[in-house]
């Protein structure tokens, strides 16, 4: 539109014709490989493929069926603490049972599954087929990092069966109260919750610095960090902060460790205890609020920033449009990511350190809201004039935006410093953060799992199944989380086992929660569908042609759909542009591949990148 | 089609729940309606941007729906428009992060002429200790918590001795007098929170934390804590009655002093070892 745009253009046509004109190889030129062709391990017997694998690729889909698995336990969970919440005249759950159960039902959510599926599912199965390697860095090292998850799990899940059963502290594990009495799980269950994170940050660790090489070192010929997907960009900016962000984890998980066992004072002060005094003295337990958060915090973004990029680019290939503002999209992720380290204790508006960091805290939050909108606005003006294929990907990106658009607005109240203190710790939070990063980035997950199903098994999932689960999740989510903002508002605090009937609580608050419950139960169900269809699909599933959404990424270029171990046959893929060439003037099809050398689609008036 | 008509659906939907459920906040009873006024201010611009958004998917959605003989526009960026959306973005971001920091800025600032109360949280439940006629509570310390001395009060601290204890679930407050809670407790965190007062701080056992207000209105309050604080979290309620001055003066006559507990509990202790004599 704008005059410098046209001037963009004339540029490109020029260019264009030149090549045309003179049509020599030349103009399919990439620079030579810096790095040699990488050399891979080829497994010899049933174990080493299909167990102790090393192939990227099967490494991705090992972490997405066992974060699955694991979420599915945290879905059940929420079922449970539902039916306490809407009938607690049945006197279904004991309520040591149902902090456990929440507490359970956080971690899981967001570690084992959300961490788990985008960086160690997705990252496995998309960094090396979309940059072009033929594996990750260091294929053994990524072997172990899924190995050290599966402990990892294994050891939560044993919490389950300790003495006391699993901690029931919260998902944030705040001290004092996670390693004293009167608190469910205070001496077996935290113990293996904060070892369980330890073996998960360590061999999150290991996959991290993978995913990390992989882009700077491995990328094809051609393939510049401005030709990346977006959703590599995603992945690897999620990372880095990942590297950043765990080792506070870490930390505040072997202080608390030693707290716990040797009677260190790092986060206890002196205190009461059912009567008792402890032994403890000194300690800080808002010490551990900032470690915590200071992981906490860039998490949230460990789990969106993968789920932008793989919906930016997901928006982009099923409107066959170009992702407006690519370079502005990537800035805003990088930035994103830079600023998710200085906004943590946005989370600690109320919980007794010094209010005067409210200010900064408040400004830092806000302005994080900026790069966030310019992402909204992107995608949005992705779908404008575009060419829109409603497919279950696209619907579950289209399901995304309304969501994320939601939670992302709510935020602006929570980091309004003002606005928190009287939503903060009520239902508010708790639909704010389940619609931001539950919800939306799980409907991002079903669409990436719709749209790359073929890719990994070579057949479709069922289009009926699909729109159903895709109606029955997006619909009944919203009706989830949308009024439950406004318990927030009556007032009602969050994990109460019990509200009774308060005299500030209405009864059509208690009714609210019984329409809620009924709600999770059915979109619940609705995930059985999606697992059978999943499985079902495997063997049952149309047969998928190659490319079979047209999309230009690499991930779709390799010579067998699915990739064979080693992905690209004899010759590592050349790449001439970025993913998003799509409905070129002058082009022939709708679609331009990565790979596709220019002298092949001469006429087509493509803009450099 | 339907695709479009449902996110429409959903957008004026939400807008209808917003103004015709009936879950809405309570009553404010305290002079933190601005922080309500806070939040209004942030719906009405969040509202606007959420309804002009999803309106523009469904458009979208609608009008540019697959067809196979057309193709979409190319056209990577449009570096005005993106920097128009990202200007008007700051500055509406800066319109609700101002008046916020406004109002946070009174809410930490303690006025001069507020009264002490401190409230005490154990697990589960609260005690309150008002500064007696020295204005002055006195200091603390949880080694000297015992039957004697429940509230853990530093015996060779003069200024602890009018301390007024109460010892009850229950504490008044004076209408219209700012009052600054503080915050302590033995164990683990609590939170000191009255839906209508709207504020709300964690309690940390090592240090004190505060925060005020000025009730604005007579009545009967619950308490409850807000931050979660063990298995009996969701019982952890207690009551603040708001009071014209009279009441308040005759609930305030009713506690007893550090002082006179102390006299109480060795009359109790005297009595004892006599009934041992014997």
């Amino acid at each position: 539109m704008s005059d410098e745009y046209e001037h963009k253009l004339e540029a490109k046509s020029d260019y264009a014709g030149d090549a045309s004109s003179v049509s020599t190889p030349d103009i399919d030129a990439v620079p030579d490989a810096e790095l040699p062709d990488q050399e891979l391990y080829h497994s010899h017997s049933w174990w080493t493929t299909y167990v102790f694998s090393q192939d990227a690729k099967y490494i991705g889909i090992q972490y997405a069926l066992t974060a699955i698995g694991t979420g599915l336990l945290g879905l059940v969970l929420s079922w449970l603490m539902r039916i306490q919440l809407a009938w607690p005249g049945l006197g279904w759950l004991e309520p040591s049972s149902y902090y456990q159960f929440v507490t359970m039902h956080g971690m899981i959510m967001v570690v084992y599954l959300l961490t788990a599926l985008f960086l160690g599912g997705f990252g496995n199965l998309l960094i090396p087929l979309m940059c072009g390697a033929r594996d990750m860095a260091f294929p053994y090292v990524n072997m172990l990092s899924y190995w050290a998850f599966v402990v990892a799990v294994v050891v939560l899940l044993a919490s389950f069966f300790v003495p006391g059963g699993p901690t029931g502290a919260g998902w944030t594990l705040y001290p004092p109260q996670a390693i004293t009495a009167g608190t469910p799980g205070y001496n077996g269950g935290i113990i293996l919750m904060l070892i369980s994170l330890i073996l998960f940050v360590a061999g999150f660790t290991m996959g991290g610095l993978n995913y990390i090489i992989t882009v700077l070192q491995l990328r094809a010929r051609g393939m510049t960090l401005m030709r990346l997907p977006l959703t590599i960009w995603g992945i690897f900016t999620a990372t880095v902060l990942a590297m950043f962000a765990f080792p506070a984890l870490l930390v505040g998980c072997l202080m608390m460790t030693l707290d716990s066992l040797l009677g260190t004072s790092f986060f206890m002060p002196a205190m009461v205890s059912l009567g008792e005094t402890l032994t403890h003295e000194g300690g800080s337990p808002i010490l551990f609020q900032h470690l915590f958060w200071f992981f906490g915090h860039p998490e949230v973004y460990i789990v969106a920033l993968p789920a932008f990029g793989i919906v930016s680019d997901l928006l982009s290939v099923h409107s066959r449009k170009t992702i407006f503002g690519y370079r502005m999209m990537v800035w805003a992720i990088v930035g994103i990511g830079a600023l998710s380290f200085f906004v943590w204790a946005h989370h600690m508006y109320v919980s007794g350190m010094n209010p005067w960091f409210g200010f900064f805290f408040a400004t830092t939050t806000l302005i994080i809201a900026v790069p966030t909108a310019i992402k909204v606005y992107n995608w949005i003006l992705t779908l404008w004039r575009g060419n829109i294929v409603l497919s279950l990907p696209m619907l579950f990106s289209l399901g995304f935006i309304v969501t994320f658009l939601n939670g992302g607005l709510t935020g602006l109240f929570l980091g309004n410093v003002t606005v928190d203190v009287p939503l903060s710790d009520t239902y508010f939070v708790v639909a704010h953060f389940h619609m931001v990063m539950g919800i939306a980035p799980i409907l991002v997950v079903f669409g990436a799992i719709y749209h790359w199903y073929p890719l990994v098994t070579g057949r479709m999932m069922n289009e009926t199944l699909g729109k159903i689960h895709f109606w029955i999740t997006f619909i009944g989510s919203y009706a989830i989380y949308f009024p439950m903002h406004y318990q927030g508002f009556v007032g009602v605090p969050r994990r109460y086992y019990e509200i009774y009937d308060s005299p500030y609580i209405d009864v059509s608050t208690l009714l609210l929660n019984k329409f809620i419950t009924i709600a999770v139960l059915i979109v619940g169900a609705a995930q059985l569908l999606f697992l059978y269809n999943l499985f079902a699909s495997a063997r049952l599933g149309k047969k998928a042609e190659k490319n079979p959404w047209k999309a230009n990424s690499l991930e779709w270029q390799t010579p067998q759909m699915p990739p064979e171990h080693g992905n690209w046959g004899k010759e590592p893929p050349k790449v001439y542009r970025w993913p998003y060439d799509f409905s070129v003037p002058g082009a022939k099809e709708d679609y331009i591949p990565q790979n596709q050398p220019p002298s092949e689609i001469i006429g087509a008036k493509v803009e450099k990148t | 089609m339907i695709v479009a008509l449902s996110i429409f659906l959903i957008t004026i939907g939400s807008v209808a729940f917003h103004f015709w459920s009936p879950w809405w906040w309570t009553e404010v009873a305290s002079n933190w309606g601005n922080m309500d006024d806070t939040i209004l201010l942030t719906f009405w611009i969040t509202g606007a941007v959420f309804i002009a958004i999803c309106f523009f998917v469904a458009y979208c959605v609608w009008k540019y729906s697959y067809k196979k003989d057309r193709r979409a526009e190319y056209k990577p960026e449009d570096k005005k428009l993106e920097s128009r959306l990202t200007w008007a973005t700051a500055i509406g971001v800066a319109a609700l992060l101002a008046p916020g920091l406004v109002v946070w800025n009174q809410y930490v600032t303690v006025p001069k002429d507020a009264y002490k109360v401190e409230v005490f949280a154990y697990q589960w439940g609260w005690k309150y200790r008002l500064p007696g006629e020295d204005n002055i509570l006195g200091k603390t310390d949880i080694k000297y918590i015992n039957d004697e001395n429940p509230f853990g009060l530093i015996l060779e601290d003069p200024n602890g001795k009018d301390d007024l204890l109460v010892d009850a679930q229950e504490l008044h407050v004076l209408k219209d007098r700012p009052v600054k809670f503080e915050l302590r407790t033995i164990d683990v965190l609590h939170n000191f929170y009255v839906p209508q007062f709207r504020g709300k701080m964690d309690m940390v056992p090592g240090i004190v934390t505060y925060y005020w207000l000025t009730p604005t209105r007579v009545g009967d309050f619950e308490v409850l804590c807000a931050e979660y604080c063990g298995t009996g979290h969701y019982a952890m309620r207690g009551r603040v009655i708001v009071d014209e001055e009279k009441e308040y003066k005759k609930w305030e006559a009713k506690q007893i002093t550090f002082e006179k507990m102390l006299a109480k509990n060795r009359k109790n202790d005297n009595l004892q070892l006599v009934k041992k004599d014997k």
